[in-house]
């Protein structure tokens, strides 16, 4: 039996190949600059393309042409970059184009500390460029996660043709783990729906369908892609209802699938007065926490671990808090998904704990708070 | 030249020029502003039999000059028309980066304050093979499109034109001035001679085609059965460049050999090559939950600088910890039992301690023995660095056991 053992950035890596991606392009920055050294690695060797771009702006953009063309594309950053992907998010976003984008989350604001771990970019993913169209964010807690969910980025990615997050962090995506690829769930790999019959326009769709089928640029069919708002033919359209209706399917196409990609894992605890909500590194400690809280306080707690911060898992969110007195955030920021949690279960008592400190919230912090309240 | 709407892609910026791609039947994209060679550079790698031709404006320019120096620094076979009028002209005639110091504006008296650029020299001299300037009226303007466009590699092409709109109501401009103007310059007909070199893409290919055929990450096969039951944090602190971390990844492959989950996570300061160097691992016959390590079993204390990183992780170790102090750093209080050896006497030189000290504590058993060090040595090097590693575990074992008690 062989095991492996590798970062999460590795296991991204993986994932990103094992889902058909043959295009990466990013600049150099901690803590991704190891998931770029893993793809100039694996994707030349693969048949693929890997460039180190001049800044992040490049990078995106050389990923939305290669994907334009019809490659499974991927970049990667942190919150620095993400900043710089912006404008370009953006075009993603109203061109339709798929991409999968990971942000590894690292102690801000600003440069920060490169080699620190932080959450400070979870709302940063959702509303960082100008719009507001809502994106797909996935959140990994492992390396397990960070294969499995990279594939299914990929796959959201090239169903919904849209831009979609992995939202890592350096405790993440720079911490070694064990790791079993026999465990491991491997989604099957789902490629974008291309164009088969009749007349092409590159932004129209079917019936009652909400994702326009594709073609690529450089295929035997004249493509149209901008950044301008745009009617079903490509071409700039300034008539309002034309407008409103395109925006509406680009928000539509993603919140009416939700419920097929809210990831997530509930462990509820009979007789529980908190409910702990956690995603990413602090998932970890949230259950080792839950457990202690059991073993050596008798105080059943349950636990959520969101997988898909966006869109919010609603439904899950009421589910879990059904029956809960208290509702518990930990995040390693100074208060951003709680934010949400107060949103959708606004009748609920919803507390936060967290700090943006450079260090993980432990075990111990979490059962001391889950026994304060 | 003969090619078919399906084997163009036009890559258009922002502003007037921005509408370039809707002029034409052909692939389009029409991006962000400044950013054009940036997509037009990824459907070329991408989609190598397309010509692709990327119009930008003067303004387009200026805001992605990084681009185009990276364009030109790679010569990736890419066409650049650059349509100059000297202006930002959909925004209202503010000044660009090509705007000359003596012209009337729209961004007040700015324009005097800077001069503009020679976009053929910027280029040329940034390592492009193929750099004209000419002006818009020019007769034979379309034989040197066509003459930029087969050009194989990044080809440039400095468009002067008017503005009618905005430019040309302001300013005195017109062919002939354009024309006396290019001339006060120096030319740039095309080809620049001294950059003449392989084009990108069919470089990056064959570079590509040089490499091996797949990359398989190697496993550790588990071939041992564990030496302890229950979970052990492991914290080696050591100096920048002395191979803390290394040691830290053989522990782990140690570990993996007798079917142990490891986690393994660094802390370094952004310096290369100096501070501190931090390597925590956790090793359990279990699954790992939590990462982070609150209370170590195992100190590797190596050096002072290291020590005093995590002097907090000292005093809540139980005193059946273990802590194994290079001889003359000096240690906070602990509960732990404390091995002090003094690798100087025994010739390990720095580099090598944080092996050595890995051996010793190999001895113990736990969480690894000697056996799983010896074979994740073999595992983790080979050659003459192999030799120089068990070389270091030799010498270690004629460091006696009674120097281990305190």
């Amino acid at each position: 039996m062989s095991v492996l053992f590798v970062e999460g950035n590795q296991a991204v890596a993986m994932g990103a190949l094992y889902a058909g991606c043959r295009f990466f392009a990013s600049y150099p920055i901690t803590p991704a600059s190891t998931l770029l050294a893993a793809m100039l690695e694996m994707l030349p060797a693969a048949g693929g393309i890997a460039i180190q771009g001049e800044d992040e702006i490049a990078s995106i953009g050389y990923c939305l042409g290669a994907s334009m063309a019809g490659m499974k594309a991927l970049t990667a950053s942190s919150g620095p970059g993400l900043s710089l992907y912006s404008e370009n998010i953006s075009f993603a976003i109203a061109g339709e184009i798929p991409l999968v984008i990971v942000d590894i989350m690292r102690q801000g604001p600003s440069t920060g500390a490169a080699t620190r771990g932080a959450d400070g970019d979870v709302q940063f993913m959702r509303w960082g460029c100008s719009g507001g169209l809502p994106v797909i964010v996935l959140a990994p807690t492992d390396v397990r996660d960070c294969f499995t969910l990279t594939v299914h980025a990929f796959n959201l990615a090239e169903q919904l043709r849209c831009p979609v997050f992995l939202a890592s962090n350096k405790e993440i995506g720079m911490t070694r783990e064990t790791l079993d690829m026999r465990a491991v769930e491997k989604p099957p790999v789902i490629d974008r729906a291309l164009h088969s019959s009749g007349p092409f326009l590159p932004f129209a769709v079917k019936g009652d369908q909400d994702v326009p089928a594709f073609l690529p640029i450089g295929g035997a069919i004249p493509v149209r892609q901008t950044s301008s708002t745009h009617g079903p033919d490509g071409y700039i359209t300034t008539d309002p209802s034309v407008i409103q209706a395109g925006l509406e399917r680009l928000q539509r196409k993603i919140e009416s699938k939700q419920k097929s990609f809210s990831f997530f894992d509930l462990e509820p605890r009979e007789n529980a007065h908190t409910l702990i909500v956690a995603y990413g590194i602090t998932a970890r400690a949230a259950r080792a926490a839950a457990a202690e809280l059991l073993r050596g306080h008798s105080t059943p707690t349950s636990l959520l671990v969101l997988k898909t911060l966006w869109p919010v898992p609603e439904e899950a969110l009421r589910t879990a808090a059904e029956d809960i007195e208290r509702v518990l955030v930990l995040e390693m920021n100074l208060g951003q998904y709680v934010h949400e949690v107060r949103r959708v279960l606004c009748n609920a008592r919803v507390d936060f704990y967290g700090k943006m400190s450079g260090q993980l919230i432990t075990p111990r912090e979490i059962v001391t708070e889950v026994l304060r309240g | 030249m003969d090619l078919g709407a399906d084997e163009v892609v036009i890559v258009s910026d922002i502003g007037c020029s921005g509408l370039f791609d809707t002029f034409f039947d052909t692939h389009a994209l029409h991006g962000l502003h400044g950013r054009a060679l940036t997509y037009a550079a990824g459907i070329k790698l991408a989609c190598p039999h397309l010509k692709v031709v990327v119009t930008m404006g003067d303004g387009g320019l200026g805001i992605g000059a990084a681009h185009l120096l990276a364009a030109c620094r790679r010569n990736l076979d890419l066409t650049l028309l650059v349509l100059n009028n000297f202006n930002f002209g959909m925004t209202g005639g503010q000044f660009s980066c090509t705007t000359p110091e003596d012209a009337s504006v729209t961004s007040g008296f700015l324009n005097i304050l800077e001069k503009p650029m020679d976009v053929c020299s910027v280029a040329a001299n940034s390592g492009a093979p193929f750099a004209a300037r000419c002006s818009v009226f020019r007769k034979d303007l379309p034989d040197l499109l066509i003459e930029a466009i087969s050009f194989d590699g990044f080809s440039l092409v400095d468009i002067w034109s008017l503005c009618p709109a905005r430019y040309g109501k302001r300013n005195p401009l017109s062919p002939r001035n354009i024309d006396a103007a290019i001339n006060r310059l120096p030319p740039y007909e095309g080809p620049v001679s001294a950059n003449a070199r392989r084009e990108y893409g069919s470089h990056y290919r064959e570079q590509r085609d040089k490499t091996s055929a797949t990359v398989e990450l190697r496993g550790t096969e588990v071939v041992f059965e564990p030496s302890i039951e229950a979970r052990r944090e492991v914290v080696l602190l050591g100096t920048a460049g002395e191979r803390v971390i290394s040691a830290g990844s053989l522990l782990a492959s140690a570990a993996i050999s007798a079917g142990m989950h490891v986690t393994q996570k660094n802390d370094y300061d952004i310096t290369v090559m100096r501070g501190p160097s931090v390597t925590e691992l956790i090793v359990s016959p279990e699954p790992i939950i939590y990462t982070g390590v609150e209370q170590p079993d195992v100190i590797l204390a190596l050096s002072q600088e290291g020590v005093n990183r995590r002097r907090d992780l000292f005093g809540t170790m139980k005193p059946e910890g273990r802590v194994i102090l290079s001889k003359g750093v000096d240690l906070p209080v602990t509960s732990a039992q404390i091995f002090e050896v003094d690798f100087k006497t025994h010739a390990i030189k720095k580099k090598e301690r944080a092996l050595a000290a890995l051996s010793l504590l190999a001895r113990t058993k736990d969480p690894v023995t000697q056996q799983m060090l010896a074979s994740a040595l073999q595992h983790s090097f080979q050659g003459t660095s192999l030799e120089s590693a068990i070389d270091v575990l030799d010498r270690t074992t004629r460091i006696p056991l009674e120097a281990l008690n305190t």
